[in-house]
Parts: structure tokens; sequence; C-alpha cells
């Protein structure tokens, strides 16, 4: 943790004596450990690793010169995460017994622990550094670059590496036009799910009539499955910041704010702190740096109500008012919060924003494909190897995503489709695997690149129940203004539940169809709007699957309860008597060192053999 | 002044009296009790000079107010996508027929309150529970079981000092 500086620093060259003072600081064999406490380590103890670090620290007498928190690494599978320096040693799945050794080993004696470090699984070997590791070799880091590498709660810590330094620049060097034009030339388009061209949208907001106006950071990220935002906002939050203030310099607007969504008290921690030491250190404020600009943050909080990532819903939110989104014939940019001006970008948007205007907007420009450029932050889970955030370039392919960064399929499974673009997406199949990610190729797939969710799914997942999930989580979540939306929901949902219950009457898939028809053309706002997508590219890709359900009461994948059979494999049966005891309805028969059977009359198809047998000869068939 | 009046004297000078700030009020005042009580809604709005109305719509449109009282124990089931695709239904029914507790809702015994949420953004432990901010990782039906059947009923401030 650092002391926030006393001193508002009052002007650009101030801040770089700064940065160059806690360069020098910071230069030579600096031993520093890395701990980090992003959600997922912290769920599997990390803070608690910190501690031991801290206090092993104190009672040596060797110069250390800190023991760091950090943001998200990415590698959240093979967490808690811990990196020494010098050397950036990459130790994963350490646990609290493995600090003194650590400690002892690398921290004093400079030597590496082999047991801790990532084994290859292919190539069973072992990686000393994340650079070694396939699931970093293949990412291009921008937004994430100082992830995991600073301290999210140090100012200090983000001006060493260059934090405000394109603040500083624009300030000075740059009009409102120039960063504009930058942005423009970069083609950065919005991260949150719209693609929507950023450098348009500020223009829009700039030229619109009416003062004052507003920035927002849209941090509401509500699809299940995606964590990019969250990690962004834990990890790095003054590059948001930063991010906020270039924009708001560009638009014209001195008041931000940050509506962050309910389930991420770290995150809005982080922010917090962050934004009081900006306000300390003149990077926030009155007068920012002596230019005579002026810009300040607040932040909201959600209040768990998922159409609130939407942004005229978001907006009425921050007004006091419960989630509902308006019609958009006029556009936000030029009426929105309290019928200003505003302009709304989501969290990795705004975190793209001082890196392009640092390096340029040609640089950023240089990566990705001809119509979505830069790179693109996806939370990569599900039934994949490597749970964890990646970052990539735009145009990678899928199949590099899922099988070179994520290791593939576990346990040897089939792949069988990926969900990309949260709960308003749509599920790829094999067969497209070799398709480039950008905004425009995943939609005509019938999906979306959305905020950046990716969920794996493999042979064991049926393709109709994962489109009644997601209509269940969106009939809950729809704010019900609209009449499509709220009960057209409703409708294909009775159908779906129809259908996964075995249930399924001929002319179902044509009846959703028209269904999702009317949502996309008549619901409010974007989330009844795409709100059939799931529904409807599995229809293209899994129509078997609907089929089987519907015209021969049978679930491929055997998810779905009642339209598969539990049976005992007489081979594999050991005759220990643990399902027959455990089993609810007594359906289970046999005795000792004779196969037990299941009465296909009583069972009840509860699943709670399966669980039990500890031989693995109950099958679903 | 009684004590609740002065809560919100507090409260609503901490944003200045601005009603564009009422969730944030609000969920500062849930923060004091762990919901919303009623008394102190309609004080909030007489404060406001806005209709108790306006406050129940924010209650029971955002997921995150409450406006009962807490079971001893926050159990909070993640039911994202991926625990999901990993078995988070079948752990959420077992609760529900175990416990006789519906999502949302507290136990008859008021042992716990049963939350299931649209992730928790820790798909790497999928399925996840968490149980008065411990986090439980790749949990089973059984498992589940095992945790909520070991809380203690009635000790609910040892729990909290031993955690911290």
């Amino acid at each position: 943790m650092t002391v926030v500086a006393a001193k508002p620093i009052s002007s650009p060259a101030a801040l770089q004596r700064k940065r160059e003072q806690l360069g020098k600081q910071r230069s030579g064999p600096a031993k520093r450990v890395r701990v980090c406490i992003g959600t997922g380590c912290a769920a599997k103890g990390s803070r608690r690793l910190y501690e031991l670090f801290v206090e092993a620290m104190k009672e040596s007498d060797m110069a250390v010169e800190a023991v760091i928190c950090v943001g998200c690494h990415g590698f959240c599978q093979r967490g808690p995460i811990v990196v020494v320096e010098p050397g950036e040693i990459f130790y994963q799945q350490v646990e609290e017994p493995d600090v003194a050794e650590i400690f002892r080993e690398t921290v004093l004696g400079g030597r590496v622990v082999e047991r801790l470090l990532y084994e290859d699984p292919v190539t069973d070997k072992r990686a000393k550094t994340a650079a070694e590791i396939p699931f970093y070799r293949a990412q291009q880091r921008i937004v994430l670059a100082h992830n995991g590498v600073i301290d999210p709660t140090s100012i200090d810590d983000y001006i060493a590496v260059g934090g405000y330094g394109a603040l500083a620049k624009a300030l000075t060097a740059m009009t409102p036009e120039q960063v504009l034009a930058q942005v423009e030339r970069s083609g950065l388009r919005g991260r949150g799910g719209g693609g929507f061209p950023t450098a348009r949208k500020w223009r829009s907001c700039r030229n619109a009539p009416g003062q004052p106006k507003y920035v927002i950071c849209n941090g509401d990220e509500g699809d299940p499955g995606a964590f990019m935002d969250r990690s962004i906002m834990e990890g790095n939050p003054h590059a948001i910041l930063e991010g906020m203030a270039l924009g708001a310099y560009a638009i014209g607007s001195s008041q931000g704010y940050i509506y962050v969504r309910n389930e991420y008290p770290l995150a809005v921690k982080h922010l917090r702190g962050a934004i009081e030491d900006a306000r300390a250190a003149g990077l926030l404020g009155q007068d920012i740096l002596g230019t005579g600009f002026s810009f300040d943050i607040r932040i909201n909080r959600g209040g768990g109500a998922f159409v609130c990532g939407e942004s005229t819903a978001l907006m009425a939110s921050l007004e006091g008012r419960p989630g509902e989104p308006r019609a958009k014939y006029v556009h936000t940019v030029e009426s929105g919060l309290r019928e200003k001006p505003t302009n709304l970008n989501n969290v990795e948007t705004w975190a793209n924003v001082p890196a392009i205007i640092n390096r340029g907007g040609e640089w950023f420009a240089s990566i990705g494909t001809e119509k979505s450029k830069g790179t693109k932050v996806f939370s990569l889970v599900g039934k994949v190897e490597n749970t964890g955030l990646v970052e990539v370039p735009m145009g990678i392919t899928l199949r590099r995503i899922i099988e070179e960064i994520g290791g593939g399929v576990p346990d040897g499974k089939a792949f069988k489709a990926v969900q990309t673009g949260g709960p308003s997406g749509g599920c790829i199949p094999a067969e497209h695997l070799d398709t480039a990610v950008d905004f425009d190729e995943l939609t005509e797939l019938g999906s979306m690149m959305g905020s950046g969710g990716m969920i794996v799914m493999d042979e064991d997942t049926c393709m109709v129940n994962v489109a009644r999930y997601f209509l269940n989580f969106l009939n809950a979540e729809s704010c019900g203004k609209c009449t499509p939306c709220r009960e057209g929901l409703a409708q294909m949902l009775a159908i779906l539940d129809r259908i996964t219950h075995g249930e399924g009457r001929q002319g179902d898939i044509d009846r959703l169809e028209q269904l999702a028809d009317l949502l996309e053309g008549t619901a409010l706002c974007a989330l009844g709007k795409t709100a059939a997508n799931p529904v409807l590219s599995t229809i293209r890709y899994f129509r078997d699957e609907y089929d089987a359900h519907i015209l021969q009461q049978r679930c491929p994948a055997k998810e779905c309860r009642g339209l598969f059979r539990y049976e005992i494999d007489p081979e594999a049966c050991k005759a220990c008597g643990l399902c027959l005891k455990h089993c609810p309805v007594e359906a289970i028969s046999g005795e000792k060192k004779v196969p037990h059977v299941i009465d296909q009359q009583k069972c009840t198809h509860c699943g709670t053999c399966l669980d039990k047998c500890p031989f693995g000869a109950v099958l679903k068939v | 002044m009684t004590v609740q009046e002065k809560l919100i004297e507090t409260i609503v000078s901490r944003y200045d009296g601005e009603v564009g700030m009422l969730i944030p009020m609000m969920q500062d005042l849930q923060a004091e009790s762990g919901y919303l009580p009623v008394d102190q809604l309609r004080r909030l709005a007489a404060r406001l000079d806005t209709p108790v109305s306006r406050l129940y719509a924010v209650a029971t449109f955002y997921a995150s107010f409450r406006l009962a009282p807490k079971g001893q124990h926050e159990v909070t089931l993640c039911v994202g996508t991926v625990c999901y695709l990993k078995g988070a239904g079948r752990i959420s029914e077992r609760i529900q027929e175990e416990f006789q507790v519906e999502a949302g809702g507290t136990t008859p015994d008021g042992l716990f309150t049963f939350q299931a949420v649209n992730c928790v953004g820790a798909c790497a432990l999928a399925p996840v529970m968490i149980v008065d901010g411990q986090y439980h990782d790749k949990v089973t039906p059984d498992s589940a079981m095992e945790v909520l059947r070991g809380l203690p009923l009635e000790q609910r401030q040892e729990q909290q000092e031993t955690k911290t």
C-alpha cells in the first residue's frame, strides 16, 4: 500500500519528474513478491498468502523491497498465483505451506522451487515464467498489460509504468479535436457488445447542443460467465480513470460516472481508492496538472439488474429510478443522463484509450482485422482445460483461443460448441472454429462479440437446454416494460420447457422462430431484440437435437431429465450396494455379489445412483 | 430525534438530499440492518418529499434490495452459465428441497438466506457456493449439503469474528 502523495502534481513536467524518481527507486535487482488477489485467486485464499509473505518479509533481515497485491493474471485455473521478481518466477496453485519455501528458496536464495512451476501437460516441461506457458504465449496484452504487474491500490505503481502520461500529453500537446482524431484513426469500437465506433459516438456527443455533458463508464458487467471488466476494474483502475479523463477532454465534459455491478465489491473498493488517490495527486478534480482542464468522477453501485447494462436503463438507474430502458429515437449522446448529452462506453473501451493516445491511433489500427482493430479480452470458461482471462488480437481464430490457449476440452470429451456474446449471443459449432474472431464475422454466424464471454461446451451439454437456460435468464431479467419482451419471452420459455420435458409438439420450432422474429422486430431495447439469439443459433446448428427431443422424446446429450435412462452395467457393477442404499424411491434391486438392476418403472431419473457409484457402473443410455 | 431518524438524516445528507441518489441511499440504509425496514423507507420518503411508492418500485425492481430480514447465515449459490453447465441447477434443487427455502428466501428456522445469483465471476471454481463470504469450489449436491448442515444456529457473532 502506498502513502498518497501529500502534494498534488502541479504540471506535466512534475508528473514526468515523479515518474523518473519512481523509476530510480525501483531500478536494480529489486526483490518483489506479487500475490494475485483477483476474485479467482482470493476465493482460494490468496489474501492469507499475502499476509504470510508480509510476515516472512518482516522477520527476515534481507532487503525485500515489497510484497504487493496485484490484480488478476488471467490464469484463474491455476490460482493462487505468486510471481517473484527478479526473474518473473511464476508459481501456481500456491498454498499456505508453500510460502515459507518460496521465501527461503526464491526470495532469499534466488533458487527456483521446481514443483510449484507450471508443467506443460503435453511436453511435461516446466515453465519458469509466464511467457513460457502456452496459455500466455498466444496472447497480446494492451488492456491487461499491467494487470498482475502493478498494485492496483497504488497510484505510484501506475505512474511508474507510464500512467497518466497520455493524459498529460493530451492536455499539453493536443487539442480535443486531435485526441478525437487519434481515436478515430485507431478504429476502436465499443467493447460492451454493440461494436459501435467509439470516435463517432464521442463526436456526436461533442457536437450535441447542451451543457453540461456527461461521460459514463459502464461497469455493470452482467453476462454470466464473463469477468473481463471486473478484472480490469480490480487490477488496473487508474487506466479506466485516465481513459475517461481523455474522453471527457475530447468531448468537453467535466463530470463522469462509473456504474459498477453490485456483485463486485473489490472493484468498487479499488475504484474508490483510485479516484481518491487521483484527486489527491491532482489528476482528477479542478485544474488537472495545472492545465485548466477539470474533470471528476463519481461511482454508483448497481442494484443487481441485468437490464441496467443497457445504456438508457443504466442512466435511469443513475437518476434513482428503476432501470427501465426507453426507446432510442433520440440518442443518449444528445439526450442521456438528466436529458443532457451523455457518452457511455464500457470499461474495456475506456481502458484502451490511454494506450491509443500514447502510441497513436496508427499503431492500434495495425493490430486486428480490417474492421475490428486492436485486441479483445475474453473470459474463456466452461468445459475447457484452462479457464481464465485472455487478451488476443482481433482476427485470431476461435480454434486457437480454445485449443492453443485454452488447452482444449478436458477429460477426453468432444467439443460441441462455443457460446459467445452472453445471454443474447449464440452457440457456434465445431465446423466454424476456424472463423476469425471479429465483430462482423461473429454476427455473420448468428452470434456476436458481446462483451467477451466465451463459454465452451462439450458433448455432455444439451443445446436445447442451453437455449432454455438463457431464455430463463432473460425472462427473469426482462424489466417488463414492453409487451413483446415480457410476454414473448415467457411464451418461448414455456415452449422450451415443454420440449426439454419431452412434451414437445410438431411445429414448436416454427412457433419459436415466429416469436423470435416478433421480438427482434418489436422489442424496445437490445435485451429483447437479441433475446432470441440463443434459440435461433441452436436451431440453426443443432436442429437435430431439437428434433430428437420433440419427435423421439430423447435427449442426445443425456442431460434433460426423463429423456434418457439410467442403467447399471453388470460387468462393471461390484454389487457394493451404495446405489441401492441411496436410491430415494427404492428402484434398485440386488444383493451381495449379484449385479444390481434399476427398475425403469419406479426410477425418477434423479441421478443419485450415478453420483454414488464409485466404479462408474451406472450409465446414461 | 430517534436513532432511526438520525440514521436517515445522516444518509440523506451524505448525498446532499438529492433524490437522484435514491439508490445509493437505499443501499446505505440496507447496509445498516441487512434489509429495508418499511418504517425506515417511509421516513426516507418523507424526508425526500417523494412518494413511498417510488421507493417501493426501486426496492422491488433491483434484486439486491430486501424487504425482509436476513437469516443467520448467507448462502449464495452461483447459477451463472458455467456453474449451471457443471451442475449448479441440481445443487439448487437439493438446497430448496432439503431446507424448504426458495431462491431469495430464508429457511423457516432462520438459519440462512438463500440467494441464487447470475455469475460471481469465479468460473475456474465452478460450481461455486459462497457461505458467509467464504468460497466453496467445485461443489456437488452432497458437499453442499455437508457444508449447510454444519452451519451453527444462533452463533452468528462468533462465526463472524473467526472469519476476520
